[in-house]
């Protein structure tokens, strides 16, 4: 197989890091290649490139054998480079060929669009790769999947033999994530070419030819993936051994500490987000909740947290009622909470470190007496804090939270939480978007709350994640528990089923 | 092609250098301007000094800036809150009013210190009650502060306008229309020349600061003007700390309002404020919301519009012109803060060739 694209020596610089240092990639004809790496390796950067969306400092770029130059994604299109990006662009109020025709609309007579036509072109490439779209619905209707699918028709309806997939699956089931597969091997069946961005191993392993690790910027190695383990790849993206399984005994779960009754909160489109939802949590133990993105999570966790109202059911903490309590009630009462959105919500991002250790506890003694602040007092208790939990800024407690890493600001922020010494530790996507040392690091201490006597609720989107740290796992789809598993006693595929709206035995658990 | 990037760092003291730079531009724009009306800048230089180096000028400088600085630490709260409160003109002058309107009704032989001290708490009250609806209305309705706040001016203008020209006409004042003035008793005292208001903006300027560095209503305030909903996660009621810093930047304003009335005016009329509240947002701005460089920057603002009234008496250059100047400097100013905050990024294919040229 000859190469159709090979960047050579490629250096993007951005203020203060370089993204990519002498990057080598070749991509060959008709082969999937996956591009590895953690967050911030340089991998969403040298796509970019590749797309036209950044221009490098150096480096060259061959697509068919001829030095191109790609000053725009007007051009990759030219070139016959499709990109479908993590997050989608679509217009939500277009239908599907709308969206797919935008741009390049088919015109009869004198400007009026000929949509019938490109409707039709449509089913009929939706047939042929089995991609199953319907080119008269409109995106906001259709599922997250599907609204990928209509990204990728998007590239085909442009010839595209060049594909781009960047994590393509952080926002599919598993069972969605199984179709996608088995789409692109469909493509290259068909001569087409695939580099696909991922950090998930099993993923490439299941589809990938060879695979480009990047590391900081700069290429590891290229390795055929029939010839390697997911240990061996693991090791050369993180750059030490990496041990996936999280060490834990088994939980000796104690009294229901959070229990959830029937609860029933609104969502944003002033449907019901969460429906009847009942779930206990014990001493010692980690309840994981899984889920496709927005089938009620953030209700759940608002509804629990006081920053959402509960239309019905009940919220209790050791027997007694708190679903009417405010924020700051449920905290001194015991609840911490993780946020999924650390920038958003946890913390104040151009506040010192100090300030913003004290975020719950400013108005409490000894960091405030008579209404003024006890600077005496906060510095040592978050000075603590940035030391247990291996907080590393550069000027300690005087940082501002903006300069850190996002593993040092997620370190901080559950490091805040656990130091509330809470009954209950909410826990939301508490490892989004950070490297594997600070995975480890971070699921480490949830455990650690575990073994101490903590109820623990880990609420995730990586399926991995709520099955390494959870003792038992409920499951949402659509705002409704699908079913709630013993984790020892269940497997990716039959969560997946329950993720998907699929009624298993799990149900009446 | 022009990209605009966030910049990482910069060092306090270049950017300190930046700003000086900027109003230096400005000064220099400015001169040409008056190039261009055919005066010469540095006859109006002259001027302008010749009436600002006598210590009678002095005195009647501070007298300006001390409401300007005042106007400028009441807006700064709300806007450190993101608040834009835009009514500090008109919570200036229901402060006023407010504090005339008790003065009417004391009776005579209120010793002057009681009476005072009366005047300053209606005058807080009038402004934060005027203050109030506005945030209200956000509070409730999401809507927007800024064309309310804006709004509420008009209302106060038109308001003292009729008190003014119907309700308080002053029957002793032969057919003119003007509210009967404070009794000398309420006038505020002297001290070294100036009324004892700067005295009060020393202190106002010290307990900001105090406030929003030091105590916990001031950590709610920051922590919800830098994010709302982080406030929420920690568990403040956002709507309760909005109110409550909105109820002080109006007091603050109000209180402006009764000490320009028992300071320097004496009498409640409809240009009291005189732009105060407006050139107020304009400072508060320039000093970064920061205490004391709201000090400063006021005293430097007095001093031009000193200079202009000087500049027209003398020279005969309409006074309009130090609007103008002042203008120039906001121009300049904020925009330097743009370049302090952010870099444009020239990317020219030129650069790219060039640099693989030599990788």
């Amino acid at each position: 197989m000859e190469p159709i694209v090979e960047m050579i020596g490629i250096r993007k610089e951005f203020p203060g890091i370089v993204a990519n240092d002498d990057v080598n990639l070749q991509l060959l004809k008709g082969e999937i290649h996956a591009v590895l790496g953690e967050n911030g390796a340089g991998k969403s950067t040298l796509m970019s490139i590749l797309f036209g969306l950044y221009q490098p400092e150096a480096g060259r770029i061959l697509v068919r054998g001829r030095e191109v130059r790609i000053q725009n994604p007007n051009v990759a299109n030219d070139l016959k480079i499709g990109m479908v990006h993590q997050h989608f662009k679509l217009v939500h109020n277009f239908t599907v060929t709308e969206n797919i025709i935008l741009g390049l609309e088919p015109m009869v007579g004198l400007g009026a669009l000929d949509t019938k036509k490109a409707a039709a072109r449509i089913r009929e490439m939706s047939t042929r790769y089995g991609l199953n779209v319907d080119p008269d619905a409109r995106i906001e209707e259709i599922t997250v999947g599907m609204q990928q699918r209509v990204e990728i028709l998007k590239m085909l309806y442009r010839n595209a033999e060049i594909l781009i997939f960047d994590e393509p699956t952080s926002v599919l089931t598993p069972q969605e994530i199984h179709e996608l597969m088995g789409i692109l091997k469909g493509l290259v069946r068909e001569g087409r070419s695939i580099l696909l961005i991922t950090h998930k191993l099993k993923e490439i392993k299941e589809v990938a030819d060879r695979c480009t690790v990047l590391r900081r910027g700069r290429v590891v190695g290229t390795v055929t993936v029939a010839d390697t383990t997911e240990a061996r790849m693991a090791e050369m993206m993180v750059g030490r051994k990496v041990s996936f399984a999280v060490d834990k005994a088994p939980a000796k779960p104690g009294a229901v500490t959070l229990e959830i009754r029937n609860l029933s909160v609104m969502g944003n489109r002033k449907v019901l987000g969460l429906r009847d939802f009942s779930l206990e949590v014990r001493k010692g133990e980690i309840v994981g909740v899984a889920g496709v993105d927005g089938n009620g999570q953030a209700e759940l966790v608002e509804a629990l947290t006081g920053m959402r109202r509960a239309e019905s059911g009940q919220v209790l903490l050791n027997g007694t009622d708190i679903t009417a309590d405010s924020v700051r009630q449920r905290i001194r009462k015991g609840i911490a909470h993780i946020p999924e959105d650390r920038h958003k919500h946890g913390l104040v991002l151009d506040y010192s470190l100090e300030d913003n250790m004290i975020l719950e506890l400013y108005d409490q003694p000894p960091f405030a007496r008579r209404g003024l602040l006890d600077r005496e007092a906060i510095r040592p208790y978050a000075e603590k804090i940035l030391s247990d939990f291996d907080v590393r800024s550069g000027k300690g407690v005087d940082s501002n939270a903006r300069d850190l890493s996002g593993g040092n600001q997620q370190k901080a922020i559950v490091g805040r939480e656990i130091e509330l010494d809470p009954e209950v530790l909410i826990a939301v996507q508490p490892t989004r978007g950070l490297d594997v040392g600070a995975i480890e690091y971070i699921h480490r201490r949830l455990v650690e709350q575990r073994d101490g006597g903590k109820a623990v609720l880990l609420v995730s989107l990586e399926l991995d994640e709520i099955q390494n740290l959870s003792d038992r796992i409920a499951v949402l789809f659509r705002g409704e528990r699908m079913g709630l598993l013993e984790a020892s006693a269940t497997d990716e595929n039959e969560i997946g089923l329950l993720m998907a709206g699929v009624q298993g035995k799990g149900g009446a658990a | 092609m022009l990209r605009i990037a966030r910049k990482e760092d910069m060092t306090g003291l270049r950017a300190v250098g930046v700003r000086i730079a900027a109003v230096l531009l400005a000064l220099l724009a400015s001169g040409l301007l008056i190039l261009a009306m055919g005066y010469d800048p540095r006859e109006v230089v002259r001027v302008m000094w010749s009436g600002m180096r006598t210590l009678k000028a002095l005195a009647s400088m501070i007298r300006i800036a001390i409401p300007l600085a005042m106007a400028a630490l009441a807006v700064s709260i709300a806007f450190t809150m993101k608040f834009w409160n835009i009514g500090a003109e008109g919570q200036i002058l229901m402060g006023a009013f407010a504090a005339t309107a008790i003065s009417s009704v004391l009776p005579e032989g209120t010793p002057g210190a009681l009476r005072i001290l009366l005047m300053a708490l209606a005058g807080l009250a009038g402004g934060a009650l005027w203050a109030l609806p506005p945030a209200l209305f956000r509070a409730a309705f999401r809507t927007n502060e800024t064309l309310l706040t804006l709004m509420f001016n008009y209302i106060a203008i038109r308001w003292v306008e009729y008190l003014r020209c119907q309700l308080w006409k002053d029957p002793a004042a032969m057919g003119f229309p003007q509210i009967a003035p404070i009794p000398e008793s309420a006038h505020l005292p002297q001290l070294l020349g100036v009324h004892i208001g700067w005295i009060l903006v020393l202190v106002l300027a010290f307990l900001q600061w105090v406030f929003l560095r030091r105590t916990k209503k001031g950590f709610e305030v920051r922590v919800v003007g830098e994010s709302e909903k982080t406030a929420r996660y920690a568990g403040m009621t956002v709507g309760r700390v909005l109110l409550f810093g909105v109820l002080l930047s109006g007091a603050l304003a109000g209180l402006t309002g009764m000490v320009k009335l028992n300071g320097t005016a004496f009498v409640l009329a409809e240009r009291l404020a005189g732009g105060d509240g407006f050139t107020a947002i304009i400072i508060a701005w320039l000093s970064n919301l920061s205490a004391p460089v709201i000090l400063v920057v006021a005293f430097l603002f007095a001093a031009m519009k000193q200079g202009a009234g000087w500049m027209e008496g003398l020279a005969g250059i309409p006074s309009a012109l130090a609007d103008t100047v002042q203008g120039l400097i906001l121009f300049f100013a904020l925009g330097s803060e743009f370049f302090i905050r952010y870099r444009i990024i020239l990317e020219s294919r030129h650069r790219t060739e060039r640099k693989e040229a030599h990788p």
